[in-house]
């Protein structure tokens, strides 16, 4: 090893102020949970990808109807079943409506139906799982014992019951499928304020009663944000697919209106000779859901804090 | 979980109480006629009455008559499609399974190289395109232009291909990633360098150690992936007009069989406490931290 | 003692330096690191966490991970051989043979779902071809060696079903199984309870007298060093500042760091009015390292050269060495603190 060898003048060896600031200097910009996750999230691609294509598809769904000069349900019996070309974008069903106009709008219902039954589980979760934990002991001893039986029937045989007694309707849908996926958030948030109540069991004993709820409430929520936002990623496809599901058996939205899942239903049985009924809708169905899930994944893997290089 | 069991069969007589239409609302009866079938059926005690009457049958198996078929016995027609449906299940589990396995096992062994990234598309694929999606486009690919299987019905093991793949799909992907976060994990424990530190060479490493600490949880599985089965045939058996339990029930649903509904959703319930309680006693058994409880000095 | 300490090396580390590279950038760990280890004796290698000695340990082993490691310069030279240098097929013969391993935390050093006799056999198939009767045999023998009562039945159980020190003694006995010739203990006591770390501790140095081997013991405690190791090196953030026998070191050291560490110490026989001195600040990046001694910020003695330049080892004794500005002819005179110089 090479050392130069400098002049060394005694001045060097003056004794100085130990630079103590210089080890305490902050290593690295300051890093707050928030901004930290999402530079993990920049960086996987997956997750990326799934987030520009769902906003793609949201703002096509939205403004493809509007540039065509069609309508979802006119109908035109003269041109039932034409081949997609250039005047029919997706082509026409057997009623001779457009298909482009179709699926958006379907795209439309399914994105909607989607987004708020995940966010009435979400709602329903938080709320359950909120009382179970503050509550504990007998109350939350009950509350639990009620998921569990609610699990013992799969979701989806949950959902056509809820059906079978409710009539079809995006309301009653969206109420069906909110009402099965709630208890994984449920159980989160319980968990969190079961916690939560540990630590803060002291200074609530101290502190007035009323003030204990509202407390844990401005603790749990940012807190448990990280896998609210996680679990509703996954909730929504989940919601997408439900809804899809119900459809597909008759169960779910009726005609005329429609939704990716009654559209797969309908091109289904034109299989055989009328295929691009079918793909349309679900190339968009299957783009959705495959987005959704790899942008929840890099969320999940963004957000896990024992995932800090 | 008894009690689970027993509040699920309730509520879902319940439910079937709630449910509009009446039955043989589809058949053209003279007024003398329903009534007598209502009495045949029970249908016209008090509902308090006919919930004694159907746990009581329930607790003896006896689900009540499907009215659909006639008075046939539900818990029979049930059984008899029960081998349908369970060999489709059982068989796209164990493809699943294997084939899950090794994309996992390998995209672990190979963390972070190509292997590793396409393996987790290609199980992200998996998961999200749905069965009712997959078996339709299964069907023209396979079936109507390559001509390779039948593409409906069940008459022979080849009916059997397209089904159980379009069910095991899903299986693959969750198996795949399940087994490949396993292994991440299990290899970056202190055991594993311990392992190599005593001059093992990679491979005994992985068998010995990596795998067998990473297989165990995989039973953890096995309740999620029941439910998966359950619901899955029900469109998978539609689609594949496979005369099994999951097509009777939506075929139930649509006619307003109300035994049948109430017959089968229970079945599938007790299928999957089942699965619960066996994924439960199978655990105890393989992982020796609770089958040999700690005697600590 | 003397002759443990004029025996001839069995381990010879020269200029030893490893990085990772991690998204944030290269991180050097070890920054030139040397030191010799001689048959028979215990070498201790003290430094707080980060100082590298844990990644030096490793890497003599070659355990760590392949993927973001960099060995950039330096040689470990072992029965003639560079184990750095050597082929993932020659190391496995070394590893758990030649030369072993005990690691930090007894908790989760062990496959809890592979019974520990197996897990001792595993290194006696591999390198002595023992199986069956003969293995379980030497597996009862080893597991008596290192104190276990009961080791008939003891050999057929699971890891959780012993305690944090009698596991700690079973991954000792996994190390010793094919009587290596060089032992390297990564902390082993750190995650014990205080009476436990004794008893290990005994246990380790019975052992080496008997067996004969020789020991590097990382440790960032300097209680432990004083009763278990015959020649110590003390680390700072990638390099070895100081090197000496036990003696040297507590009742002579000549490096500031070495007597910020000795003072900071509580001394049993301490009674209030004297202070513990705590070294102020902490660990320079090793992403950035600083150019000049590394202590240079948290040293009560920092002349300007400090920042500037990495001092040369000055020599005092045979066994004794510091890297220091402070021995150069023109640095001023300092003397230890009082608590240093005098330590008992």
């Amino acid at each position: 090893m090479e050392t130069r060898r400098p002049e060394l003048t005694p001045d060097l060896f003056e004794q100085i102020e130990a630079g103590l600031q210089d080890s305490e200097r902050i290593v690295g910009p300051p890093i707050g949970f928030w901004r930290d996750s999402w530079t993990r999230l920049k960086k996987n691609r997956g997750a990326l990808v799934g987030l520009v294509v769902i906003v793609a598809v949201i703002v096509v769904a939205y403004a493809g109807p509007l540039l065509s000069p069609y309508t979802p349900f006119g109908q035109d019996l003269a041109r039932r079943f034409s081949v997609p070309s250039s005047q029919f974008w997706f082509g026409t069903d057997e009623f001779g409506r457009d298909m482009w106009n179709r699926v958006w709008i379907g795209t439309q219902v399914s994105l909607y139906i989607g987004f708020l039954a995940a966010f009435l589980d979400l709602v329903v979760g938080v709320v359950y799982g909120a009382i179970s934990g503050l509550f504990g002991g007998r109350v939350d001893d009950v509350m639990q014992r009620g998921i569990e039986i609610l699990n013992g029937v799969p979701y989806l045989v949950v959902a056509i019951l809820a059906m079978l007694v409710l009539s079809p309707g995006i309301i009653t849908i969206t109420i069906a499928i909110g009402l099965t996926s709630w208890t994984y958030m449920a159980r989160i948030v319980r968990g969190r304020m079961l916690q939560l109540k540990e630590q803060e069991f002291a200074l609530a004993s101290r502190s007035l009663g009323a003030n204990r709820a509202r407390l844990l409430t401005k603790h749990l929520i940012p807190n448990s944000l990280g896998p609210m936002v996680v679990n509703l990623m996954f909730t929504i496809p989940l919601a997408i697919f439900s809804e899809a599901f119900l459809s597909f058996i008759g169960l779910g939205i009726q005609p005329p209106d429609t939704s990716l899942g009654a559209l797969i239903n309908e091109g289904y049985k034109e299989l055989r000779f009328h295929s691009y009924l079918l793909w349309f809708p679900t190339a968009v169905f299957s783009l959705l859901m495959l987005s959704f899930n790899l942008l929840a994944d890099g969320l999940r893997d963004a957000l896990d804090p024992k995932m800090r290089k | 979980m008894l009690a689970a069991l027993f509040i699920i069969i309730s509520v879902t007589w319940f439910i079937s109480k709630l449910l509009p239409g009446t039955p043989f609302a589809d058949q053209k009866l003279s007024a003398e006629t329903r009534a007598q079938l209502f009495a045949k059926y029970g249908l016209d005690e008090p509902w308090p009455v006919q919930y004694g009457k159907y746990m009581l049958h329930v607790v003896q198996g006896d689900l009540g008559n499907s009215y659909y078929f006639q008075g046939r016995p539900v818990t029979e027609i049930i059984l008899a499609r029960l081998p349908i449906s369970a060999f489709l299940g059982v068989q796209a589990i164990l493809m699943g399974l294997v084939t899950g396995l090794v994309l996992g096992i390998v995209a672990a062994l190979r963390h972070n190289s190509f292997w590793d990234s396409a393996a987790t598309v290609l199980a992200i694929l998996g998961v999200s395109v749905p069965s009712f999606v997959l078996g339709p486009i299964l069907q023209y690919w396979l079936g109507v232009k390559l001509g390779w299987f039948p593409i409906a019905f069940f008459e022979s093991w080849r009916h059997s291909v397209l089904p159980s793949l379009a069910l095991s799909v899903f299986v693959i992907a969750t198996v795949a990633r399940f087994i490949r976060a396993e292994m991440l994990e299990v290899m970056g424990q202190d055991y594993t360098t311990l392992a190599k530190a005593k001059g093992l060479s990679r491979l005994a490493v992985v068998m010995k150690h990596v795998l067998r600490n990473a297989l165990i949880p995989l039973v953890t599985v096995l309740a999620p992936l029941t439910i998966y089965i359950i619901t899955g045939s029900l469109v998978v058996e539609q689609i594949f007009a496979v005369p099994g339990i999951g097509e009777e029930f939506v075929r139930s649903v649509v006619v307003s069989d109300y035994a049948m509904i109430l017959g089968t959703t229970i079945f599938f319930s007790v299928l999957f406490i089942l699965a619960l309680l066996i994924q439960d006693i199978l655990y105890g058994m393989i992982d020796p931290r609770i089958r040999v409880s700690g005697a600590k000095e | 003692m003397a002759a443990a300490m004029n025996g001839d090396n069995n381990l010879q580390v020269k200029d030893l330096q490893i990085s990772f590279t991690t998204y944030a950038g290269e991180v050097q760990a070890v920054r030139g690191v040397s030191f010799d280890l001689r048959r028979g004796e215990t070498l201790a290698i003290v430094g707080e966490s980060g100082s590298g000695k844990t990644v030096t340990a490793k890497s003599l082993m070659r355990l760590l991970p392949e993927a973001n490691t960099l060995i950039k310069g330096g040689e470990a030279i072992f029965e003639g051989q560079d184990l750095l240098k050597l082929s993932e097929q020659r190391m496995q013969k070394i590893r758990g043979s030649k030369i072993a391993m005990v690691f930090q935390d007894p908790m989760t050093s062990l496959d809890p779902t592979m019974r520990v006799g197996k897990q001792i056999a595993e290194s006696l198939k591999k390198h002595l071809g023992l199986s069956g009767q003969r293995a379980k045999e030497r597996a009862v023998e080893l597991l008596t060696l290192v104190g276990i009562p009961n080791p008939e039945d003891r050999v057929k159980q699971y890891p959780h079903q012993f305690s944090g020190g009698m596991r700690q003694r079973v991954v000792i006995a996994i190390a010793l199984a094919c009587d290596p010739q060089i032992l390297i203990a990564d902390e082993p006591t750190t995650a014990l309870d205080v009476t436990i770390q004794a008893q290990i501790l005994e246990l380790l140095r019975e052992l080496q007298e008997q067996l004969g081997m020789s020991v590097i013991l990382i440790t960032h405690d300097l209680g432990v060093v004083a009763h278990t190791a015959h020649r110590v090196a003390v680390m700072y953030a990638g390099k070895v500042v100081e090197t000496g026998t036990l003696r040297e070191i507590f009742y002579n050291p000549q490096m500031p760091y070495t007597w910020g560490l000795l003072a900071s110490i509580p001394l049993p026989t301490a009674d209030r009015s004297q202070e513990l001195i705590p070294i102020p600040g902490s660990p320079p990046d090793m992403l950035d390292p600083p150019k000049g001694c590394p202590f240079t910020a948290r040293c009560p003695y920092s002349m300007r050269i400090c920042a500037d330049e990495m001092p040369e080892y000055t020599t005092f004794s045979r066994e004794h060495k510091a890297a220091c500005w402070l021995h150069h002819p023109m640095a001023p005179n300092v003397e230890p603190p009082v608590r240093v110089g005098g330590a008992r």
